[in-house]
């Protein structure tokens, strides 16, 4: 684990990494860090004209917040898995982008992954205060949650984190990585019930098994880790309860399991990224 | 003072080269294994020791891993076998401003590149007064540095590197930046280093300056440690060894050893440039024994120069002198000399065996004390085999055999 003990010698370098890749994002846009916030809304303004309002997707009513409103539903949702998502693009991309630091200074590399993830990390926090402001004004109560969507949104950070270092090493090997895990990401959100609640999936497991074909689809949806995550900030923010115990070890677990390899392959792989790169 | 400032110790640095570096997913999982590569030993076994405070010089032909052990040191690069102890906090300039963000300001970009580089925010706040002043961007320094001009840029970068006040300092050849005042200004910085006891390790090509700036210096061929020892020795070897360039230089005014160190003189007059003639009245660098010679020596008199002494020096590679003949010797000295014009040196039949030379060409005062100009080794030069065709030493006497029987090698060369 000498990545850990270098990554935690390189706080500062982290810190100012993170800083440098927030501060540049926007540079020379005339909205600046606005964009950050116009993406989700313009992604959740799409998802509601499709799914909330053309396609009928009716998400139970928040319990007990009594909310009702698709858009905030799927927001609860959506910011999490766009944070996971361009978190670990950006992470798995890191070491490719910063090639010439890589090449040119002795650096922890380990800080230029997490970095990449915390910068998306940043916004999304960001993003998750406007909306727990605007979960108020439509009369939920998610302020006293705010300490533990905090730490899901750590352990959503781990995961991503765990992720990013192992993808950004396969990335200097393979730089067919980043064009693969384009597609399986694309694949992973649709799989998600992101857009939709579980529910549907489960009552596509009873039609099925009524015409006497036994899948079990939703232990199937339930072997992925992002559908825990997504349950947990959902029953945070739009429910106002405590998520399901199921799905708050599924996290804990994730993220311990996905850090830990990521750090022990880095580590492993690490010392010969300037001549593979 | 008492342990070294780095021990190399028996390092190994092997690289892959692939046959194309196309590594796709698909030639992975269908060859089971990664695309075909062969290997390619950097370093084999180079161990030597650098002591704190001294500077250090790593020379070698391009391709000789200095670049790649320098690497190494700086734990960029992890060795396949041995290892690099350092004693101290390290900083490399391998490339100045490696990690600046063009639309950032200056001043997020020093704070930025100092943390890069193991340095505090405490310690950059102390220091960002003085890393700005010595770059000179003080105007400059909340712009974004895409508006720098390059100077700039690498000066500011610079600046943070020296900064970051290492007890071990790498200079990969980046001395060679910045208008002569910075490059300057950077010299003395070193000079700082030195006296302050820190220890310098310097790649360079500009044997020159290598030679009068480093303590000891280790040179590398293929990987392999050739030589480590005093520069002096270390440098005048290395050139004599690796200067086979037998093309007429197009300048035809550098020494073979580069560097200011190879010309030195009061300047009064000085040899512009030396053309060895072969018989065709062609400038050469490749003559053949037996045949007629004329080294020219061109010369400039910047004003009235009573009674200069020509001479000339050639040595083998070894740097054994071959001859050395001078004006002065055969009474040839000129009165005076003013403007410009030539003075040749007629050899009728060359007697140098093959092999190779160097021709150091001067011009002293009548005494033979005081230098106008000597120009130490300027030109090499190659001597192919021709008549006498004799195979031992530098020199032929241009004496033949004779036999009291006139006939009898007559009928030897007959029959062979």
């Amino acid at each position: 684990m000498s990545t850990l003990a270098e990554l935690a010698r390189s706080r500062e370098l982290l810190g100012n990494l993170t800083l440098r890749d927030v501060r540049s994002r926007y540079k020379r846009t005339v909205l600046g860090n606005v964009w950050s916030l116009l993406n989700p809304l313009a992604a959740m303004l799409i998802f509601t004209v499709v799914f909330g309002f053309l396609l009928k997707v009716t998400p139970d009513r928040g319990d007990p917040s009594g909310l009702h409103v698709f858009a905030l539903w799927l927001l609860c949702a959506l910011l999490p898995w766009t944070f996971f998502s361009v978190g670990i693009a950006a992470g798995m991309n890191s070491l490719v982008v910063n090639a010439s630091l890589v090449l040119k200074v002795y650096l922890s590399r380990a800080a230029l992954v997490v970095a990449a993830v915390f910068a998306v990390g940043v916004t999304f926090l960001v993003e998750l205060a406007v909306l727990t402001v605007v979960l108020v004004l439509f009369g939920a109560n998610p302020l006293p949650w705010v300490p533990v969507v905090v730490v899901m949104a750590l352990l959503l950070a781990a995961f991503a984190v765990g992720m990013g270092l192992l993808l950004a090493i396969a990335n200097v090997y393979f730089r067919d990585t980043q064009h693969f895990i384009a597609i399986l990401l694309q694949m992973w959100f649709y799989l998600t019930p992101i857009l939709y609640p579980v529910s549907y999936v489960a009552d596509k497991e009873k039609q099925l098994a009524d015409e006497g074909r036994d899948l079990p689809l939703v232990t199937l949806f339930k072997l992925n880790p992002m559908e825990h995550f997504v349950s947990a900030f959902r029953a945070l923010l739009y429910d106002n309860r405590w998520p399901d115990s199921t799905d708050l070890v599924w996290c804990v677990v994730t993220a311990a399991v996905a850090l830990t390899a990521g750090l022990l392959v880095f580590g492993r792989y690490e010392g010969r990224l300037a001549e593979e790169l | 003072m008492s342990d070294p400032a780095v021990v190399v110790d028996g390092v190994s640095k092997r690289f892959r080269l692939y046959g194309d570096r196309t590594r796709s997913l698909k030639q992975a999982v269908l060859q089971r294994r990664r695309a075909s590569f062969e290997e390619f030993w950097a370093l084999k076994d180079v161990s030597f020791e650098i002591p704190q405070g001294s500077t250090f010089g790593l020379i070698g032909e391009n391709g000789s891993g200095k670049s790649t052990l320098l690497k190494c040191v700086a734990k960029i690069l992890r060795p396949d076998t041995g290892g690099i102890t350092t004693n101290g906090r390290l900083a490399a300039l391998l490339e100045l401003g490696s990690g600046f963000h063009p639309e950032l300001s200056g001043r997020e970009n020093v704070y930025l590149n100092g943390s890069i580089l193991g340095l505090s925010k405490r310690e950059i706040d102390k220091r960002l007064d003085e890393i700005v002043d010595f770059a000179g961007v003080e105007a400059f320094i909340d712009q974004p540095v895409k508006n720098y001009s390059s100077g700039m840029y690498v000066r500011l970068g610079f600046s943070v590197a020296i900064n970051v006040d290492p007890d071990i300092l790498l200079v990969d050849e980046v001395l060679a930046v910045g208008d002569a005042s910075f490059q300057q200004k950077c010299m003395e910085k070193f000079a700082d280093y030195r006296r302050a006891g820190r220890t310098v390790v310097v790649v360079s090509h500009a044997m020159g300056s290598l030679r009068n700036f480093c303590d000891t210096v280790a040179w590398l061929e293929h990987g392999k440690l050739q030589a480590v020892g005093p520069a002096g020795s270390v440098v005048d070897d290395y050139v004599d060894e690796t200067h086979a360039d037998r093309e007429v230089p197009s300048d035809a005014g550098d020494g073979v050893g580069g560097g200011d160190d190879a010309r030195w003189g009061s300047g009064e007059i000085r040899v512009d440039r030396v053309e060895v003639l072969d018989p065709a009245g062609e400038d050469t660098r490749t003559l053949r024994t037996g045949d007629a010679v004329v080294i020219r020596l061109h010369y400039r008199a910047s004003q009235r120069v009573e009674r200069p002494v020509f001479g000339l020096g050639i040595t083998t590679l070894e740097g054994h002198d071959v001859t050395g003949p001078n004006t002065r010797d055969t009474d040839d000295v000129p009165e005076s000399l003013h403007g410009t014009g030539h003075v040749d040196f007629r050899v009728d039949r060359l007697t140098l065996l093959p092999g190779s030379y160097e021709l150091t060409a001067a011009v002293y005062d009548y005494t033979c004390q005081h230098p106008f100009d000597h120009r130490h080794r300027l030109v090499r030069f190659d001597v192919v085999p021709g008549v006498p065709r004799e195979g031992v030493g530098v020199v032929s006497l241009g004496g033949d055999w004779r036999y009291s029987e006139s006939d009898v090698v007559a009928a030897v060369r007959h029959t062979r």
